[in-house]
C-alpha cells in the first residue's frame, strides 16, 4: 500500500463516515417528530451516538487522509512510513467498528459526545502517535522556519491527545465525585478538542489556497500567524462560553467569546485577501475548490453574526442547551468544517472529475447550501421557541409541542441536505476509489520557500 | 525565536489555568453521597445525558434535569414515578427500585448543587 492508497482509504473512509452520519442524523430528526419510528430496534438511543460519533469520524478521518496527501509534498519527500500509515488505518477503522456495534448493542460510556467505552480511548491514542510520528518524521526537513500550516497540524495533532485525555479524568473520582468539576472540565475538554480539528483543517484550508494562488507566501505572513496564535489562544481558553449556567468560578467565562469573534473574523480576512489574489492565479483551473471556499466563508460570516448574538450573556442564559445551540455547532460543522474538507478534497481530485461529474457535485454544492440554510433558520425558530418556554417555566410537554413545526421543517431540510451531501460525496468518491493515482501537485513549480 | 517565545508563554498560561479549573475554579460545596455515586453510574449505563441536559451538557428529546427535584412542578416522587415506568418519549428501561432511588438521590445531589453554589 503507498502512502498515496493509505491517504485515499481515509478521505473514502471520511466520506462514509459523512453518509452514515447523515443517514443516521435524518433518522434522529424524524425521531423527533415521530418518537415511536424504529423504537424497537434503531431508536433516538442509538441513533444520536452514531449519528455525533461517525460526524466526528467524518471530520478526523476526512483530513488524516488529506494531511498524508499534502505532507509529502510539504516535506518534498516519501512518506517516513507507510507501515505505520497503514496500521494507523486498520486500528482507525476498527476502533469505528468498535464504536459502532457497542451504540447497536446498547454498550455506552455515557459521556456526551464520546459514548464509546473508555478503553477504545486507548487504540485512539496509540493510533493517533503513529500519526504524530509519521508527520514529524516526513516534514522534519521544513520544521525550521516551517510555514504557518505546519505549526497548524502540529498544534491540532498535539491538542487532540492533551484533549482526548483530558476528556477521560472523569474516570478518577476526584472528577467524577464534583459534579461542577466533572461538568466543566467535560466542556473544557469537548471545546478544545473542536479547537484541535479545527487547527487540522485549518492548516488543510491553508496550504490548498497557497497551492490554488500560487502564493507561495500565505504561509509566511504575519496575518497567517497571527491567525495561528489567535487560534491557539481559542483552542486554549474559548470553551467557556459553553458554561454561563455552571455554578464554577465565574472567572472561566469571560475572556473566552471574544477571542472567538476575533480568530473567525481574521479567518475570513484572510479567505477574502485570498479570493482577490486568486482571481489572478488558479480559480479556473480549480473551480470545484474555489466554489467550497467561497461557501465556507459565507458560513463563517453567518455563523460569526450567531456567535456574536449568542455570547451576550443574558441571552447565553435562555438560549444554551436550546436547538440555538444545536444551529451554531451544526453551521459551523457543516457550513465551515465540511465545506473546507470538501474545498481540499476537490482541490486533490478535480483534475479527475468529468465535466457532466463536476456538475453534479456543484449542484449538490447549491442544494447544500439552501438546504442547510433552511435548516439552520428552523433550529433557530425551534430553540427562539425553546428559549421563550425557559423563560415562562413552561411545561416541557407544552414547549416541545410549539416546536414541533419548526422540526418538521429541518427534517425535511435534512432530507435535502442529505441529498445535496451524496450528489457531492458519490461523485467524488466514484473518482476517489479509482485505481489510478490523483493528480500530483507540481511541488517544485510551486516550491513553498521564501526567497 | 520569537514564535517559540509564544508559544512556550501560551502553553504555561493554560497549563496554570488548567490546574486552576481542575481545583480551586470549580470547588463544590455539596458532597456526593455514596448513593448518588451508584446513581450517576447508572445514568452513564443508560446513556441518560443522550436525551437529557445536566447543566448545558445533553441531549434536546427530553427536558432538562439540573432542577428537577428542586423544581416544585415536578420534584422526586414525580421523577421516580417517571425513571419506573418511561413516559411518551420515555423508554422504560424496567429499573429496579434501588436504581430509581440512586438515580433520584444523583438528581437531587445536581439539584442542590444548582441552587446552593454561588456564581
Amino acid at each position: 500500500m503507498e502512502a498515496e492508497t493509505v491517504a485515499k482509504r481515509f478521505i473514502i473512509l471520511g466520506f462514509s463516515c459523512l453518509l452514515l452520519s447523515i443517514s443516521f442524523g435524518l433518522i434522529a430528526s424524524l425521531q423527533y417528530i415521530f418518537p415511536g419510528l424504529l423504537a424497537d430496534r434503531l431508536s433516538f438511543q442509538h441513533t444520536r451516538p452514531l449519528h455525533v460519533f461517525l460526524a466526528v469520524n467524518w471530520i478526523f478521518s476526512c483530513v488524516t487522509g488529506i494531511v498524508y496527501h499534502y505532507i509529502p509534498r510539504v516535506g518534498q519527500r516519501f512518506l517516513y512510513s507507510v507501515t505505520l500509515a497503514r496500521v494507523h488505518f486498520f486500528l482507525s477503522l476498527a476502533t469505528i467498528l468498535i464504536a459502532i456495534g457497542g451504540f447497536l448493542t446498547g454498550h455506552f460510556s455515557g459521556r456526551e459526545y464520546l459514548e464509546f467505552p473508555p478503553w477504545v480511548t486507548v487504540i485512539i491514542v496509540a493510533y493517533w502517535l503513529l500519526f504524530f510520528t509519521n508527520f514529524i518524521g516526513t516534514v522534519k526537513p521544513r520544521l525550521k522556519g516551517a510555514p504557518v500550516y505546519i505549526w497548524s497540524w502540529c498544534t491540532g495533532l498535539a491538542f487532540f491527545l492533551i484533549t482526548i485525555t483530558e476528556a477521560h479524568l472523569w474516570l478518577l473520582p476526584y472528577f467524577n465525585h464534583n459534579i461542577i468539576r466533572d461538568v466543566t472540565v467535560q466542556w473544557k475538554a469537548n471545546g478544545s478538542m473542536v479547537g484541535a480539528w479545527n487547527m487540522l483543517i485549518y492548516g488543510t484550508a491553508m496550504f490548498a489556497m497557497e497551492q490554488i494562488s500560487g502564493n507561495n507566501k500565505i504561509g509566511y505572513q504575519k496575518t497567517s500567524f497571527a491567525f495561528y496564535f489567535l487560534g491557539l489562544t481559542n483552542l486554549m481558553f474559548n470553551w467557556g462560553h459553553h458554561t454561563y449556567i455552571v455554578p464554577a468560578s465565574p472567572a472561566i467565562k469571560q475572556v473566552s467569546y471574544i477571542i472567538s469573534m476575533t480568530e473567525l473574523i481574521l479567518f475570513a480576512n484572510i479567505i477574502m485577501k485570498w479570493k482577490k489574489g486568486l482571481l489572478k492565479a488558479h480559480a479556473d483551473e480549480y473551480m470545484l475548490s474555489t466554489r467550497f471556499f467561497k461557501s465556507a466563508d459565507r458560513w463563517i460570516l453567518l455563523n460569526l453574526g450567531l456567535a456574536i448574538a449568542i455570547s451576550i450573556p443574558y441571552v447565553n442564559l435562555y438560549t444554551h442547551g436550546t436547538q440555538v445551540t444545536v444551529a451554531h455547532a451544526m453551521g459551523t460543522t457543516i457550513g465551515i468544517n465540511t465545506m473546507l474538507l470538501l474545498a481540499s478534497v476537490a482541490y486533490i481530485f478535480e483534475g479527475m472529475l468529468k465535466p457532466v461529474a463536476k456538475k453534479y457535485v456543484l449542484a449538490g454544492l447549491t442544494t447544500m447550501n439552501i438546504s442547510l440554510l433552511v435548516f439552520w433558520l428552523s433550529l433557530l425558530a425551534a430553540g427562539v421557541v425553546r428559549s421563550i418556554g425557559q423563560y415562562e417555566h413552561t411545561y416541557f410537554a407544552k414547549v416541545s409541542a410549539n416546536i414541533l413545526p419548526y422540526l418538521r421543517v429541518f427534517s425535511v431540510a435534512g432530507v435535502f441536505l442529505v441529498t445535496g451531501v451524496c450528489l457531492v460525496a458519490f461523485n467524488m468518491l466514484a473518482v476517489i476509489v479509482k485505481k489510478q493515482k490523483a493528480v500530483p501537485l507540481p511541488v517544485k513549480e510551486r516550491k513553498t520557500t521564501l526567497q | 525565536m520569537k514564535k517559540i517565545f509564544v508559544i512556550i508563554t501560551l502553553f504555561s498560561a493554560y497549563t496554570l489555568y488548567s490546574s486552576w479549573v481542575y481545583s480551586y475554579g470549580t470547588d463544590c460545596n455539596v458532597q456526593m453521597s455514596a448513593e448518588a455515586i451508584r446513581g450517576k453510574a447508572t445514568w452513564h449505563a443508560k446513556n441518560c445525558q443522550n436525551c437529557h441536559q445536566v447543566f448545558g451538557l445533553g441531549g434536546y428529546m427530553g427536558p432538562d434535569l439540573t432542577t428537577v427535584i428542586t423544581d416544585k412542578q415536578r420534584g422526586a416522587a414525580y421523577t421516580k414515578g417517571i425513571l419506573m415506568s418511561g413516559g411518551n418519549r420515555m423508554p422504560n428501561f424496567h429499573l429496579s427500585e434501588a436504581e430509581a432511588n440512586e438515580l433520584v438521590s444523583y438528581l437531587d445531589y445536581i439539584s442542590q448543587t444548582a441552587t446552593s453554589q454561588s456564581n
